[in-house]
């Protein structure tokens, strides 16, 4: 094209819609999945290195710090459990049942319904076992 | 004749680190983040190290820890590393492996620390 | 009888003989509650400044020409309709994502060479001749690709894509929709060689599923689905090549 075309830039694509913002949030999730795991691996490495190192851990977990890090933590691990749910239809191919199409409504509470299942008994065994 | 991508062994990695964080992540970070550290519901002493070692020395405990914390890590790592690109910050091969590298790091690092303490009681 | 009101109708305005970037200017246009913004853009035509230059053919929402955005959302102007957005008034704008021409026209020759390159055609599984027996199948098989074939080109999935602003390279929604839509028809026989598509880093790897394509998208053909969907078959493929390498093309 002999013309010269206009482009326009794309910085702060993200703020300028709604749905970017949810997207971007559901993104932000990813940072705080990786920062339990860290946790997790930091009590590990307490746990190896003994009692008194562990139960410092322990006493770091306890911290107001740390029980606000665990309550936003929750908040975006809840937000990335409902929007991987949400889009889980689109990862999978179309599914008949009885010679009809399977809702993707019904893929998604089937979805939400196993993660309800898995925390509930993974809650359930906890409580149970606890001294 | 384009180059094959090899993003499906991080995404197959993100894939099933996103899946178990969806169905226990939640609830992990509630036991292990709140309720037992400040004993609401659950007892303190649930994550005692008497116990939380017996766990980790046992086989399944061990896979358990490994599976959540790599899985865990790539899921996050792989994300991030979207997250990045999608601010516009341009991702160079360099850093691209700084983020998967990271999380095949932390999952080392976990594994070895979990074959230290051993196994049995 | 219907009642008469008027909107301000903002239209991006660029003359690249003229002008260095873009600017904006408003019309206030009369409109009755059945009239489209297309048919607001026609009145600014018709009425008040011959020059605004934009595309449009069917008005029925068939044709694909007449995308825009409108208050920021890719939409189709003969689809849109001006009493939704009275009395805040709508500022038109062309498709995000696309070199501008002139005024609210774009330049959608990479979404041609795309679509060309998917094998948009059904690769017959075996040569048959031309007075041979007619393909056959069953509504269920139709069923299996029918939605991704109602793409009309409109483009506003590009619009709405991010990772396509991002990686101007990527294949794009549509354009791997409508790989899909070949690769779903039992008829066809092509899978194969659309793979090197599909495979490459600017083929379903770019996606990161935001979804605001199908959210968009008029005719309800579902490109993140199209898309995400072959990120399976993609890897798959890959750990098929990884086990057993056949060469260029592999399975």
């Amino acid at each position: 094209m002999n013309v010269r075309t206009y482009v326009r830039p794309t910085t702060g694509w993200w703020r300028r819609n709604p749905w970017y913002r949810a997207y971007m949030l559901r993104e932000a999730s990813s940072l705080f999945v990786t920062l339990y795991a860290l946790v997790l691996l930091a009590g590990i490495a307490c746990l190896v290195q003994g009692r008194a190192a562990y139960d410092g851990w322990r006493a770091a977990l306890a911290s107001p710090w740390s029980i606000a890090f665990h309550v936003v933590a929750l908040g975006f691990f809840l937000c990335h459990a409902w929007s991987w749910f949400a889009v889980m239809p689109k990862t999978m191919p179309f599914v008949t049942v009885g010679g009809r199409r399977l809702a993707d409504r019904a893929i998604v509470a089937a979805g939400a319904a196993a993660a309800v299942g898995a925390s509930l008994l993974v809650f359930v065994v906890v409580w149970a076992t606890q001294p | 004749m384009r180059a094959r991508s090899n993003k499906p062994i991080f995404w197959s990695l993100f894939g099933a680190g996103g899946m178990l964080a969806a169905l226990v992540g939640p609830v992990l970070v509630l036991i292990t983040g709140i309720l037992v550290p400040a004993g609401l519901v659950l007892s303190r002493d649930t994550m005692g190290y008497d116990r939380v070692l017996a766990f980790a020395r046992n086989g399944f405990g061990k896979a358990a820890l490994l599976v959540v914390v790599a899985l865990f890590l790539f899921h996050g790592c792989h994300r991030m590393y979207h997250c990045l690109h999608d601010l516009g910050i341009h991702m160079t091969p360099g850093r691209k492996a700084v983020f998967h590298g990271a999380a095949a790091a932390g999952s080392l690092v976990c594994a070895g620390l979990l074959v230290a303490l051993g196994w049995g009681r | 009888m219907q009642t008469t009101r008027t909107i301000a109708i903002e239209c991006m305005r660029y003359n690249p003989e003229t002008d260095v970037a873009p600017r904006f200017q408003s019309y206030d246009v009369p409109f009755t509650d059945d009239m489209s913004v297309l048919q607001g853009l026609q009145y600014i035509k018709d009425h008040l400044d011959g020059s605004l230059t934009f595309r449009w053919s069917c008005r029925m929402a068939i044709c694909g020409s007449c995308g825009g955005m409108l208050n920021g959302i890719p939409s189709l102007t003969c689809q849109s309709f001006l009493r939704d957005y009275h009395p805040g008034g709508v500022r038109v704008e062309p498709l995000e994502h696309f070199p501008i021409v002139r005024d609210l026209v774009i330049d959608q020759s990479d979404f041609l060479a795309k679509l060309e390159s998917v094998t948009p055609w059904l690769v017959p599984r075996e040569p048959q001749p031309p007075a041979g027996e007619p393909n056959r199948q069953t509504p269920a098989q139709m069923d299996a690709y029918y939605q991704y074939s109602q793409c009309i080109n409109c483009l506003l999935c590009y619009a709405a894509c991010p990772q396509y602003a991002l990686t101007p390279a990527f294949t794009g929604p549509a354009a791997l929709a409508l790989l899909h839509r070949y690769n779903a028809d039992s008829r066809d026989g092509g899978r194969a060689q659309r793979m090197e598509i599909v495979n490459a880093e600017e083929g379903v790897w770019s996606c990161t599923l935001v979804g605001y394509c199908s959210e968009v998208c008029p005719k309800g053909v579902d490109p993140a689905r199209a898309i995400n969907q072959n990120k399976i078959n993609s890897t798959k493929d890959y750990f098929a090549h990884l086990l057993m390498p056949r060469g260029k093309g592999g399975g």
